[in-house]
């Protein structure tokens, strides 16, 4: 398992060490620093070896993440414990970078000490930790309380502690959506899938237990088949065919797999219930129409038509869409029907903003590009994508929840008293048009 | 639901409004820690102690404090540790836990002061918060100092059975870290019992640490006892799986990745384990994923690849994959690695997925390149239009590594689908007019491979390559083009002039374009005598008499010689011609594939190499520990043994090129294998003779009927098959065909590696029995066994017991070749073996068998087959059992023996001391065939004389000196075989001990 764990800021100095191993000496630190962070081309693998030491690593903002090991330990296991740890680092003090970590090295290393044990993950959710983990020490903790803690530490339900009282029963669900698209200069759509989440916040009384549904074909026609008595005639639109999804640690698995239904005791507060991925039948909101023309070698000219491929009493936020400009750029003019767009040269790139954009509703924008003599052709300009930005308030799979219902039998609340919301967001993930 | 949606705006206000809380804690951190980090002055180390010593609590903490920032910037603050010691005491949580985390780190180097810490750890263990206890416990499990060890033990046990389960959890791992400091230990304590007891625990994350905790352990057993207590059986397996629901996601890595170990007995079992594992390809953590993906697709192998059961379940494993690629870069990059071993060992799974690794412009490159790698292997009739599209956008991209691998695919495109080649072939042409000189390098190279594949197609397409060459300066593409040329001489007009201007710098040029050239131009001579004869002599004399390497030298004089004794020959030599290539490249060889199918999630499957190709072996010394394989149809327990023959079984094709152990077949072409090609078999070509032959062997092994290696013996003493040339000539063909002599000069001569192992069990003339086949590996059958010299006959014990519930009979038994040529003198001659009963049967050995050299030395792989199935295992040969009778021999002879081994064979060993004199040692010695041939004393010290003939001739010459007083006893031995050495200074010390 793990052997030992290094924060590094972007000069490689040590902000953190924790060797857990006694295979892992304080050579290994030097050796990373030297052979990755120093290292003059650019990093190839988030996996390395060095001496025989295995170095993973993950990167956020200018902080480097490196657990390090001698043995074969489960290599997906380190990388999403590092992004957990992340995870937990940020709930406790916010943004991850030198400063934070600096004023919270004694916290951080707390949780490590409680996070790993010998190099083996243990506990690492966030709700728990900060049940025990406070920097207040806890010496007033009385045995019951004390009790209490290690129990939910080490519980079946570790993510959710007894005796949760709420004056107001509410839940809200939202379920984000990323559309990711990759279309060919010609409008064929290369590849196209959704990956969507459904988050949840639930303020429940209790131990209550949940029973979600959703209109994914297979869970529907699995529960029509084991529930003869409802009329077979219902509507048949409308169900999706979600390619996979997963759930929170809460949702019983096996029960899933049965009987596909999904139930579950939920954490209190704010979690991910559950995330799936779909590739069939999905409603493009968008679709980008580029057309480049080099004249000459010191010349482009661009037209960018994007349509807007929904209901028109939807409105579409925050659209952005960034077309690339080759270095050599010496300056653009533009003009565009709506929105604003303006040349980025340290990006290289048009961007174009529109605020609210409605549906059904088709804008363009076109461009004179101009351009330095190039002179080394190796450096030939290789036309990134397209690529957009936007946030509709729809799921562009057709994801529906069908419904979440509490049960507590042990306290006097009953589904009907619960206040749920619901909201569907479609962002964009990666929606790239080849030009 | 439509009433939902209308609210939803303004439920977006509310639900920013429930953020807040979470950050509550944020606000209250915000402390000014970072003043630690300032760097050091001088006296700091002094005011640090100051304070460390100071009145005042807050004070002291503080300079904790700055003591742990000074370590983690790797400042030694190793001094202060008695200062530091003495703050432990606090009843301050935090401070504690800092203090803990400086004895961590600086005990081992303070030993003496750190015992001034045990006092308070065994109080923190009894402490009534649990939460101290298991700090305590878990602290004191990383401090590694003997003295402190010995406290360790007492607690430990207390809190093994704490009523607290936090402490028990903590207290698991603990016995992990025990037995690392000290196995035996752990061992001697019961602490293995008590860990298996904590998987019984109510609670889950108890059991998932006694999981973890028992895994390791068993990795790193030290002896059988401990190795049988912790193999799972099949009741516990269930329970581990009952309790999967209720573990964390981490616990659930441990118990899958302990179920992965696991080998069920009966079909009904495996398909039982996979319906209850597949609910955990729906979590949302991708190391879970992959390790319930490695149980199923082990467990997979034993099932009727046919059955719905089975089909249905390849098809449950799609979705789940694909999906790990929308998780953040760095799992993709683990996920993809894994995807590229399950498509090459079950490439239906994901037959249907082509699109999800088409190639995102923002991709990290690690992820880029993997894609591409799998694109590749998916790549069929069906969907080639899409690929070569994905592939010519990807040629144009700006990282060269990822171009040159585009282009490289393009060439695969070809090779793998036919209908496509000649639209890759132009896509290739169109990429060369674009003059970017890596793309056109890496074109003709992959357009070398085309011509292999289609001869005589695209040879208008000669012209445009020859347009670009100055633009060659790598060698692997000049090389290509070299032998374009040479290939094609009859139809390139100034082909001889082409090759002229390259051999004008033969010199500079790289050895594997120096040997396409001389093959070249000796093509092109034998092609156009009349008038190339000047440049072929030129290319010759270059090679045999200005060169330096022996390779391209032989190659010249291998030429010249066939050249001017018979041209006829040589033209059939030459221009013979060459197998086909194979369409798969870089496909991984099988049994490697098969490891790695084991190791599916682990860092093996992220380097695709076996762990033991990067993990120090520790503790593999006594319990010989098979690598990982997976269970197959006809043997469930095959893999271990076969994986492992087909290990030494590479070493054989590795010898000549200096890898002795590892297998060496590569079906990777690389830029070696063209070194290797004197006739023109280059590349792939050479990769599938190999490939054919790791093939074949690898079949011999899963053949029912040849229980071991009787046709890769044949395969490897028979004459090299067609594919290699008849003229040895250097690297990878020359070690095929060379090693298939079974000489002993040959198996101990020159490259024996370091022969480790030791002798197993050890004591008397009739050691004790070991077990060699535990009942839950053989199906019910249990096989313990020994080896037992009586007078001249050597022989195996074997005791059998049958634990399964029906007759077992129709038993045989085989041996797999072995160093010392050991094998059954007569069938084993059994009558069925009713339930519970056991027989002891002794099987008379000779040593006519087949030889081979094994790593360690004394390793012999047995076969047993009965009615159920074949069984494989391996025991250790003791050294003594192999010292025949004909050991004795004349004085003067052994003098001269002596004087003609060469002084630098001679090694010395300290045996200790024993009570019995000189003579009675030598006595004790005869009768295990140790002969005294003189003694002598000089000034009191008895010097013995000895001499040792192995089965095999071998002789071993000794000289063991006893001195007197302390009753040393040191063994001098001088032999022209010095592996044997370990082998035979074990035995002496099994034979003085009585």
């Amino acid at each position: 398992m793990i052997g030992g764990l290094f924060v590094y800021n972007h000069k490689g100095e040590v902000l953190i060490s924790r060797v857990y191993r006694d295979d892992i000496g304080r050579n290994a630190v030097d050796a990373f620093r030297v052979n990755v962070i120093h290292a003059r081309q650019q990093v190839r693998s988030p996996v390395n070896m060095i001496a025989r030491t295995s170095f993973f690593h993950v990167k956020r903002s200018n902080i480097w993440l490196c657990a390090v090991s001698k043995k074969n330990l489960n290599a997906a296991l380190v990388f999403q414990f590092l992004y957990k740890m992340l995870e937990v680092m940020g709930s406790y003090f916010g943004k991850i970078n030198e400063e934070n970590i600096k004023n919270n090295f004694v916290l951080i290393y707390e949780l490590l000490d409680e996070l790993l044990d010998y190099g083996y993950p243990q506990n690492t959710d966030t709700g728990v930790l900060k049940t025990f983990i406070t920097q207040q020490g806890v010496k007033s903790q009385t045995k019951e309380e004390t009790t209490k803690i290690t129990n939910q530490v080490t519980g079946q339900i570790a993510w959710r502690r007894e005796g949760i009282k709420y004056r107001r029963n509410e839940l809200f669900l939202d379920v984000v959506e990323s559309v990711n698209l990759l279309m060919s200069p010609q409008g064929q759509v290369l590849s196209a899938h959704v990956s969507g989440r459904v988050l949840m916040k639930s303020y429940l009384s209790g131990m209550p237990e949940c029973k979600f549904g959703i209109n994914d074909k297979v869970i529907v026609e699995s529960r029509r088949a084991a529930d003869s008595s409802s009329a077979a005639g219902a509507t048949k639109s409308g169900h999706i065919a979600i390619d996979d999804c997963q759930f929170h640690q809460c949702v019983k698995l096996s029960k899933f797999d049965t009987e596909h239904a999904i139930s579950f005791i939920p954490p209190d507060g704010e979690f991910e219930l559950m995330r799936y991925r779909n590739t069939k039948d999905i409603s493009l909101p968008f679709r980008v129409i580029p057309l480049v023309r080099e004249i000459g070698r010191t010349k482009m000219e661009v037209k960018v038509v994007v349509k807007s491929n929904f209901k028109p009493s939807l409105l579409a936020q925050k659209v952005e869409v960034r077309i690339p400009t080759p270095l050599n750029t010496s300056g653009v003019q533009v003009i565009c029907m709506k929105g604003k767009a303006r040349y980025k040269a340290s990006d290289n790139a048009i961007v174009w903003k529109i605020k609210r954009m409605g549906g059904m509703k088709e804008w363009q924008l076109s461009a004179e590009i101009d351009l330095l003599n190039a002179t080394d052709k190796a450096k030939k300009w290789t036309r990134p994508p397209i690529s957009m930005n936007f946030e509709v308030p729809f799921a562009a799979s057709g994801f529906k929840v069908r419904y979440l219902k509490v049960f507590e039998s042990k306290l006097n609340y009953s589904d009907h008293d619960v206040i749920k919301w619901v909201r569907y967001i479609g962002k964009s993930g990666l929606y790239e048009t080849r030009c | 639901s439509p009433k939902m949606q209308g609210v939803a705006a303004s439920v977006s206000e509310s639900l920013g409004n429930i953020r807040p809380w979470l950050q509550k804690v944020t606000t209250q951190a915000k402390t000014t820690d970072s003043k630690y980090f300032t760097t050091t002055r001088k006296g700091e180390i002094f005011e640090l102690k100051a304070e460390l010593n100071s009145e005042r609590k807050d004070k002291r903490k503080e300079a904790v404090k700055k003591v742990i920032a000074s370590m983690t910037v790797g400042k030694d603050v190793s001094t202060l540790f008695p200062d530091v010691v003495n703050c432990m005491q606090a009843d301050n949580l935090e401070l504690k836990k800092l203090v803990y985390l400086y004895l961590m780190n600086y005990a081992k180097t303070q030993p003496d002061k750190a015992i001034m810490a045990v006092n308070t750890f065994v109080r923190d263990c009894e402490d009534p918060n649990p939460l101290i206890r298991a700090l305590a416990v878990r602290t004191i499990g990383c401090i590694r100092v003997d003295e402190i060890t010995a406290y360790l033990c007492d607690p430990l046990r207390k809190c093994l059975k704490d009523e607290d389960p936090y402490v028990r959890k903590t207290a698991a791992v603990c016995v992990a870290k025990l037995h690392d400091i000290d196995p035996l230990l752990v061992e001697e304590q019961g602490f293995l019992d008590a860990l298996k007891e904590l998987l019984a625990d109510s609670n889950p994350m108890v059991v998932a640490n006694a999981v973890a905790a028992i895994t390791e352990i068993s990795d790193s057993a030290q002896t059988d006892t401990a190795a049988d207590m912790l193999c799972w059986s099949g009741q516990l397996i269930n329970k581990l799986l009952t309790a999967l629901n209720e573990c964390t996601e981490w616990g659930q890595v441990f118990i899958l990745d302990a179920v992965a170990n696991y080998t069920p007995t009966e079909n009904n079992e495996a398909q039982n384990m996979i319906e209850r594992v597949s609910p955990r390809l729906a979590h949302a953590n991708a190391a879970v994923v992959l390790s319930a993906v490695k149980v199923i697709m082990k467990l997979l192998e034993m099932l009727d690849p046919n059955s719905d059961f089975v089909v249905s379940t390849i098809k449950k494993l799609s979705a789940p994959l694909v999906t790990l690629l929308s998780s953040e870069p760095e799992i993709q990059y683990v996920a993809l690695r894994n995807i590229n071993l399950i498509v090459q060992k079950r490439p239906d799974i994901l037959k249907q997925e082509l699109k999800v690794f088409f190639v995102k412009y923002n991709d990290p490159i690690y992820v880029k390149l993997e894609k591409l790698d799998i694109l590749i292997r998916l790549t069929s009739a069906a969907n080639i239009a899409n690929v070569l599209a994905e592939l010519k956008e990807y040629a144009t991209e700006v990282d060269v590594d990822f171009v040159r691998k585009a282009v490289r695919a393009i060439g695969r495109c070809a090779i793998k689908v036919e209908s496509a080649a000649e639209r890759c072939v132009s896509t290739l042409l169109d990429l060369i007019q674009t003059k970017v000189n890596y793309v056109v390098q890496e074109a003709i190279v992959v357009i070398k491979d085309i011509f292999r594949k289609y001869p005589n197609k695209y040879e208008s397409v000669i012209g445009t390559l020859c347009e670009n060459l100055d633009t060659l300066d790598e060698p692997e593409a000049r090389a290509s083009m070299i032998w374009i040329i040479g290939e094609y001489a009859e139809r390139i007009d100034n082909a001889d002039e082409l090759l002229e201007s390259f051999l004008e710098g033969f010199a500079d040029e790289q050895t594997a374009v120096q040997l396409q050239l001389l093959t070249s131009v000796v093509k092109l001579f034998l092609k156009r005598p009349t008038d190339t004869q000047e440049l072929v002599q030129q290319a010759l004399s270059l090679a045999t008499q200005e060169a330096d390497n022996p390779d391209l030298r032989d190659r010249g004089y291998i030429y010249w010689r066939l050249l001017s004794t018979d041209p006829a020959a040589a033209k059939q030599v030459v221009l013979a011609e060459k197998p086909l290539i194979s369409e798969e490249t870089d496909l991984l060889e099988p049994n490697l594939l098969d490891e790695l199918i084991c190791h599916i999630g682990s860092l093996a499957s992220v380097y695709h190499k076996p762990p033991a190709a990067f993990v120090d072996g520790r503790g593999g010394g006594q319990v010989a520990k098979a690598t990982k394989g997976l269970p197959s149809r006809l043997a469930a327990e095959a893999g271990g043994a076969a994986a492992a023959a087909a290990g030494a079984g590479g070493g054989d094709f590795g010898a000549g090129t200096g890898a002795p152990g590892r297998p060496a077949v590569s079906v990777i072409p690389t830029q070696e294998s063209l070194i290797g090609d004197l006739l023109d078999i280059d590349m792939s070509g050479g990769a599938t003779a190999a490939a054919a032959m790791a093939a074949a062997s690898a079949s011999t092994n899963q053949q029912p009927v040849d229980l071991l290696g009787e046709g890769l013996d044949s395969l490897l003493g028979g004459p090299a098959p067609s594919a290699t040339s008849p003229v040895p000539p250097s690297g990878a063909s020359a070690a095929a065909g060379g090693s298939g002599a079974d000489s002993l000069a040959d198996i101990f001569g020159g490259l024996g590696g370091g022969v480790g192992g030791g002798l197993g069990g050890g004591g008397g003339f009739d050691p004790p029995m070991e077990t060699w086949l535990p009942a839950q590996k053989g199906k019910g059958l249990q096989i313990e066994g020994r080896f037992l010299r009586r007078g001249p006959q050597l022989s195996m014990e074997l005791r059998l017991r049958n634990n399964a519930m029906q007759q077992l009979n129709g038993f045989a038994v085989q041996f797999n070749k072995n160093s010392f040529g050991l094998a059954p003198a007569q069938p084993l001659a059994m009558n069925p073996l009713a339930p519970q009963q056991s027989v002891t049967t002794l099987l008379p050995l000779n040593t006519k068998g087949p030889v081979q050299k094994m790593d360690p030395l004394l390793t012999l792989q047995v076969a047993v087959k009965n009615n159920i199935d074949i069984f494989y295992f391996a025991c250790l040969i003791p050294m003594y059992a192999l010292f025949t009778e004909e050991g004795d021999m004349d004085k003067r002879v052994f003098l001269s023996t002596w004087k003609d081994i060469p002084p630098e064979n001679e090694t010395q060993f300290n045996l200790g001391s024993y009570a019995h004199d000189a003579d009675t040692a030598s006595t004790m010695l005869r009768s295990f065939n140790v002969f005294t041939i003189a003694k002598r004393s000089v000034e009191s010290t008895d010097m013995l004389y000895q001499c040792v003939k192995l089965t095999n001739g071998i002789l071993v010459l000794a000289e063991l000196k006893i001195v007197p007083q302390t009753n040393a006893y040191t063994l001098s031995l001088k032999s022209r075989h010095v592996e044997i050495y370990p082998g035979v200074h074990e035995a002496y010390l099994a034979v003085l001990k009585g």
